[in-house]
Formats: structure tokens, sequence, C-alpha cells
């Protein structure tokens, strides 16, 4: 929302260039998850800050129950318009979990909307303990009316080798298949509900059950998804 | 027999003045006989005063408006918004001194006039013009060689959006070649409360934001209804794969966008007034920031005398597009002692600019509903259509046009796919479905489910193909092959069209077969002959280019910031070719030379400023660059321009 006045040529408009620096900050996920057991606030948030081409990102996942945070991931990165709808980006993940040890990740990803209008983030994480990692997201929105949008979204994680001291196997760890209908009050504010199913597997999910969590868990999930 | 440009009877506005937006129209013809406060609102629908003579002196402030029921400020100059019609006279020197007291620079350009670069208020454009700064003047000077219909507006920021625009009226030395009794200006605009500056950042974190018309599920549903899974697969499989939506119509719409008429709210209207059996002339004159209008006035017809500030060939049409930055000029007659509307919906049908054409003030006239919001078609891609296997496109079944196959190679998979014609979307050629040539042999047509190819779609060839163009000599635009510059590859563009035709008889996306006969540029005669008769000497060609979801638009793929000036040698005749490499219309506008758009008769070849490319389409014109300096040329969309411009270079 903040308008910078960039370093622009003069130009034949006094005011704003055609490429100025711009800010975007995007609450997509802060919602309330209600199952059995604990019930997680989570709050998935990313931003830039740039100009049409380049642009510096983070992005912020993270899950708190009660007072606490059980998990927090941040990202830093550069991102570069690489196609019409594709950006690449580079820079660092930081995973903090209580009471267990933090990951540091180099970050390779692309992001964008790939054909039949399916939204993408992905990326090849590069551990510093020599692990590697791939995460998949796609969402896809269905417009019920102009304000009514139904939106599915499927995400995926991978890992070359397994990390027993985070609870992470190697292989194919968890995947997340959720639908949510959010209502757009505003084009930047839409309260919505939706379930979500998250489900761990093979030596992920043994390392979770053996440390006590859950491997198979369906949450009904309800929050708010605004920009500015 | 004189001409007087109507005015309000009571004259003049104080400088800051509230312009209140009233009840709706009905409430003034419900209450009794006139009254104070009734002569107040009638005031306040006729529209900006009219400054004569030879001389002007013309101040911008910031004025508090209220057009929606929320105060804000325009950048006003005198006061007004519109700002004073200017009425010149032809032959005349005219000075006009413009002050600026705003805290921001500004301009003053004179949209259509002939006159010295440096006199033509673009910053840093125009020779030796920087703007005008906060609390300074200038002195703008110049003969008047022309006459006609024309406009002003700032061309500094984003000024035009917040009000800075009024008419120009250039009475001519020689009486003009038609009678009327009337003289009204209608001059159309988009008004919106937001800051131009939170629209533009809006476009760019969220270029769909103000469209309100997307496709829903119950559209898919109809359509799969209408023409089976796999009709509906068809059609939809070009759109999905460029990611591209079709009802993506206007940038900035009616969810922020008030219009206006002659800077009167629709919940009003504008109002002239006329006796019955009178001819009215009125001049239409779209001086918004990013909306074309659709102009009708149900009852009457309107006879088109003057485009773009030039007469024409009198060519009486129902409805007429006004591109941004365009001017026409109709002569109606009301035969029946009624009130008419005139009509201006915005061409995605998100709301109107209005004004009533009445007898008497306390006549109310109908207002008719908007037409549905147009949908873009394959055809508006600039795709060959013929060339559409598998994608719906079955109207042209033509197989000698796919010469370039080799049948063992499409069999094996391998097709060739630089002879087919089609779209190159997002910088990937995209595969069309695998063919099987002996299944097509034996294709039966008949299944084809053509009901569900002719839904959105139009035919391939006329009557929307202007079959006699691209012939090369003057009027019948380029011979030379279509080639799309290599700067055409990247982030910045997501599309090229790799068919796109002239269609100049095209009346354009939303006025297809709605049974109204609509003005097309076809239809645009020179009222007494092609003026320059000469030949071009080169060609020059411009590709509109865009990425919409980025909202980034360039040339040639190329942005102003970025791109190397147009240099074009005195005196020489020189063909641009424009061609639309985006789904939008741009009405691009060149200032300080006309453009002799080619219509297909080389004998009457019309002059104008502002030319509409429709998307996917082409369109050439002819320019005799008799004019030395700097000029702008540019998409006249506000929000296009800082990016689809270019600095055009005389010496």
């Amino acid at each position: 929302m903040v308008v910078l006045g960039g370093l622009l040529p003069a130009c034949a408009q006094a005011g704003m260039g055609d490429d100025p620096i711009l800010t975007k900050v995007m609450i997509n996920q802060l919602e309330q998850r209600r199952t059995d057991g604990s019930d997680p606030l989570v709050v998935e948030a990313e931003g830039w800050i740039g100009r049409d081409l380049h642009k510096a990102w983070f992005k912020f996942d993270g899950e708190r129950v009660g007072s606490a945070w059980e998990s927090a991931q941040f990202q830093a990165l550069y991102s570069r318009a690489v196609a019409a709808y594709w950006d690449l980006q580079v820079g660092v993940r930081h995973d903090a979990r209580p009471s267990k040890e933090t990951r540091d990740w180099l970050v390779l990803g692309a992001r964008g909307l790939a054909p039949y209008f399916f939204d993408v983030d992905s990326a090849l994480y590069i551990g510093g303990n020599g692990n590697l990692g791939v995460g998949l997201q796609a969402e896809y929105e269905v417009m019920l009316t102009q304000k009514l949008v139904l939106a599915p979204e499927a995400r995926a994680n991978l890992f070359a080798r397994s990390d027993k001291a985070i609870d992470q196997g190697s292989g194919l760890a968890d995947t997340e298949l959720g639908v949510r209908l959010r209502y757009e009050v505003r084009r930047e504010f839409a309260p919505y509900i939706g379930i979500n199913w998250e489900k761990r597997y093979g030596q992920t999910a043994d390392l979770v059950k053996a440390a006590g969590g859950s491997t198979d868990d369906v949450q009904f999930v309800i929050g708010i998804k605004s920009w500015f | 027999m004189s001409r007087f440009l109507d005015i309000s009877p009571l004259g003049k506005f104080s400088r800051r003045r509230f312009v209140q937006g009233l009840a709706a129209g009905g409430a003034l013809a419900a209450l009794g006989g006139p009254s104070p406060g009734r002569a107040e609102q009638l005031r306040l629908r006729t529209g900006p005063k009219v400054l004569g003579g030879s001389r002007f002196d013309l101040t911008y402030t910031p004025l508090p408006v209220n057009f929606t029921g929320v105060e804000r400020h325009a950048t006003a100059i005198n006061g007004s918004v519109p700002g004073p019609t200017l009425r010149l006279r032809e032959g005349d020197t005219v000075t006009l001194n413009v002050t600026n007291r705003m805290a921001e620079d500004t301009s003053i350009h004179w949209h259509g006039l002939i006159l010295p670069s440096a006199m033509d208020g673009v910053p840093h454009i125009s020779d030796g013009f920087k703007g005008i700064r906060p609390g300074e003047s200038f002195r703008y000077t110049f003969p008047v060689r022309q006459n006609g219909t024309y406009w002003y507006h700032s061309h500094s920021g984003w000024q035009e959006q917040t009000g800075a625009y009024g008419a120009i009226v250039i009475d001519p030395k020689e009486p003009e070649p038609f009678a009327y009794d009337r003289d009204y200006v209608v001059q159309l605009s988009d008004w919106s409360d937001e800051d131009p500056n939170a629209i533009y950042a809006k476009l760019k974190k969220l270029s769909h934001y103000y469209n309100f018309r997307e496709r829903t599920l119950s559209d898919a549903l109809q359509e799969v209804q209408a023409q089976g899974w796999e009709g509906f697969w068809a059609n939809r499989g070009m759109w999905n794969q460029m990611r591209m939506s079709d009802r993506d119509i206007s940038d900035v719409t009616g969810y922020t966008y008030t219009f206006l008429m002659n800077g009167v709210p629709p919940a009003d209207g504008w109002l002239g007034l006329f006796n019955k059996g009178e001819k009215v002339r009125l001049r239409l004159i779209n001086s918004s920031a990013m909306t074309f209008f659709d102009v009708r006035i149900p009852g009457l017809q309107m006879t088109v005398v003057a485009a773009d500030g030039q007469y024409v060939q009198p060519v009486t049409v129902d409805e007429i597009r006004l591109g941004v930055a365009e001017t026409y000029d109709v002569i109606v007659e009301p035969s029946s002692e009624q009130a008419y509307s005139i009509f201006a919906q915005a061409i995605d049908r998100s709301g109107y600019a209005r004004g009533t054409l009445a007898p008497h003030h306390s006549m109310v006239a109908e207002v008719p509903a908007m037409d549905p919001a147009p949908i873009l078609t394959h055809a508006d891609m600039g795709m060959d259509m013929s060339m559409m296997m598998g994608h719906g496109g079955m109207q042209g079944m033509d197989h000698s046009q796919m010469s370039g196959m080799d049948p063992k190679a499409m069999d094996a998979g391998a097709m060739d796919h630089s002879s087919m014609g089609g779209m190159k979307c997002g910088g990937a050629m995209m595969a069309p479905a695998p063919m099987n040539h002996a299944a097509m042999d034996q294709m039966d047509h008949s299944a084809m489910n053509h009901d569900g190819m002719q839904h959105g779609m139009r035919p391939a060839v006329t009557p929307y193909a202007a079959q006699s163009m691209g012939g090369g000599k003057a009027g019948f635009g380029s011979a030379e092959k279509v080639v799309h510059a290599p700067t055409e590859q990247g982030p910045q563009v997501d599309m090229i069209a790799d068919a796109a035709r002239y269609q100049l008889d095209d009346p354009g996306v939303g006025l297809r077969d709605n049974g109204r006969r609509v003005l097309t540029y076809a239809d645009l005669r020179h009222l007494t002959g092609t003026v320059d008769p000469r030949e071009p000497g080169r060609e020059i060609n411009l590709h509109l280019t865009g990425n919409m979801s980025r909202y980034m638009w360039s040339m040639n793929g190329v942005k102003f910031a970025d791109a190397e000036p147009l240099r074009l040698k005195y005196g020489e005749r020189v063909r641009i070719n424009l061609l639309n490499d985006t789904m939008m219309n741009h009405p691009i506008h060149l200032h300080g030379m006309w453009s002799d758009l080619e219509t297909g008769d080389p004998n009457y070849i019309p002059r104008k400023h502002t030319v509409i490319v429709q998307p996917g389409a082409r369109v050439s014109y002819l320019v005799t660059a008799d004019a030395m300096g700097g000029w702008a040329y540019h998409c006249h969309l506000l929000y296009h321009m800082p990016g689809m411009f270019r600095h055009v270079i005389v010496s």
C-alpha cells in the first residue's frame, strides 16, 4: 500500500512512473482449526516490496496452540519475473520449533499461475544439514458468485533424508488437502470457513506417532483472508 | 446564421463551489413549479460555463467536489469540473495563460490541435516545456489553424482522473456544411473518489480488482448444458491455457467510477433543451481516463458530421463507440415533444453517464437498461479461426490452408507448428490437440456441435473482415508480413496475436449484432477527399503489448522508460502499423500530426487524432511529419500511458 517515489527518469507524467516501488502484504490464512485435541491457530502470511520485475519477498507459516508457537517458518526471498506468469524465487528459510532444533534451508522456488488457472508455489529446499526437501502447493479458485469463492488447495512435502530430531522421515512426509469457502466483503478482506485434512506418511508418520502426535487429522477451519 | 453555444442562464460559478450530486431525476419532476431550490438544481445540471475570445486566463486550484455523497478534492481549472469550455475562432492567434495554484506540477495539452511543439503541453516531451510549477504561470500562444470540436487536459501525473479537462469549440471561418439550431457540448468523463495512485497500485497488485463480471460456476454449467462437455472443453481450452479472462473489458469500472456527462452524475443527468423541429448539434467528447462509452439516444438517430474535429461525409447511425479521447459531432432532429435520454454506457456495462434532451426542464426521459456485459471471443485474441483444429473454431475447416503439414509427420505427432497460425501465449507455443489425420478425413461435421461453436464467437470472415485491406497502397494498409519484435519476448508480454486482422468494419466487442446500426471506422470518409495523396515512403511497426496480470504495458515489448525515441524526417510520409497483441481496446493518440486512417477507401481517407485498435486487430494510418520537434505518442488509457508511450522526434 505504501507508494514510494521510484528512481525514475523524467517522464511525460509528473506523477508516478510506470513502475513504482510498491508493497503488498497477504494474509492468506489466519484461521482457527477445530479438531479432536488441540485447536491450533494457523497463520500463513507473505508479502513483497519491489517493482514489476524484481521484488523482495517474505513468507511466514506458523502454528500456535494456546499461547505458544508450535512451529514457525520464515522465508526471505528475492523474486524475479522470468515469464509472463512465473517468478523465480531464491532465498533462505528458517524453521523454528520449540524444544527442538532449528533448521535452515536454501530455497529455490517457482511461483506463478499454471495453465488452467492453478496457483502454484513450489520450491526445492537445500538443507544446511545436507538434507533436500521439495514443497509443492497448488490452489484453484471456483467463483460461485462474484464475491463467493470456493478454493480447494493441495500441498505436499517430500524429503531426501530423514531427520529424526524433528520427527521428519524421508520420502513423502505429509500432505494437506483443504477446501475453503470465502466471501469477499471487499477484495482485501474475506472471512472463510473450510475443511482441512492433514496426513502424514511412511517414516514421518511413525516418528510423529511415536512422539504422540496425530498422523491423520480432519479439521474444520474458520478464518480471515486479507491483503493490503 | 449565428450560433450560440447554449449555456446556463445563470452563468458564473464561484471559484470554490460544491458540486452536489442531487436526488434522482424522478424527484425533480415530482416537485411542483419552480422554486429557488429548483433553479439552483437546474443550474447544476447544465454543465460548465463557456469562455470566448482570444485571451484566456486559466487557473488550476484544488476544488472540493461531491459527486457521490462523499467530499473529495478535484484538480480543477477555473473552479469547475469539467473546466470551462473554450470557444475559439479559426484564424485567431490565441493566448492562454495557465496558472498553477496547486501543490504539484501541472500542464495543459490541447488535444487534437495543430500547433508548435513548444505549445503542446507535455512535460519533457514538448520542446522546452518542463511543466508548470506550483505558483507559476505558463503562457501558451499559437495560431488556430483548424475548426471543430476538441478538448484539453492536464498531461501531468494522474490529474486527468481528478477533473483536469475541458472542451474546446472552434468556430470555422467558412460556414459549416450542415445546419443546426442548437449546439451542445456533451463531454463524458469518469470520476473516482479514490486517489488515482491507489487505483494504480491496486491494478498492479490485483489486476482484476475492479472486474466484477468474471465467469462463475453457473456460467460454466450453462455452457456445459448448451454445448456438452466436449464443446465446453474445446471452447474453454484456449482461455484456460492462456490464463486469460474473456470478461476482461475495462481495467477500472463502475465499481469505483461515477460516470459524468458535462460534470453531472447520472442520478441527475445533464439537461439540454430544444424546441420541437429544431436540429441539435451534439459535440460528443470522451474526456475520461479509462472508459470507452457507447452512446445512443433511444428514439433518435444520430447523423455523424465530424470525427475528431474533422468533417466527414454524413452517416446516420443509432450508436457510436467513443474511445478515450475521441470526439464525434452529430446532428439529431427530435421530432416529438418529449424528453430523450442521451445514454452513454461504459463498454463493460458497469455504469453509464446520461443526459436528457427535452423541450422543458421538468420532463423526465426514460433511461434504457444497460446491455449485457460483453464477452470476448477467440477471434478477439487475433487468432486465425480456420486453423483452430480441436479448439472449437470449426467455422472454416479449410483443408487447403493446412498445406504446410506433412500427414505422416502429423501421425507421428511431430507437427511443424510454425506453419500453423495460432496463439503464442506466455512465450510458449501452445500444443494443439494431437491430430489423427485419418480421423479427420472421416470427420462428421454434423456431429461437431456447431451451436456450441457459435456461442460467443464471431465468424472468421465477413461481415467483420475488411477484405480490401492489406494491399500496400495508400488507403489499403500494409502489405508487409507481420513480424513480432524479439523484444516482445519476456515476462512483460503475456500474449501475441499471430493472425491479427484489419477489421475496420467491426463495431467492436459488445456492439456486434445488437440490432442497432453502430458506427465503424469503415463508415468514416473525409468530407472533401483525401488531403495528402502521397504514398508512404516507409512503414513503422508498433505492436501494442502488455502483461495484463502484472499490469505492465508497452509497445513492441519495450516500455517508454526503456525506449529509444521514434524519429521521423520532417516532411516525410510514413505508414504506421499498429497491431494489438493484447485483449483490450487501446485508443492510440499521436500528438501534433494527423493520423490519416486507412479504411480501404483511398479517395476519402479520414483524419483522426485518436484511433482505437481493437483486441487482436490491426490498424494502419499514414502520417505526414509536417510538425518539427518533440511529440508524445501513446495509449490514451491513463493507467497504460506510463508504459505504452513513445517520444516522437521530427527533425
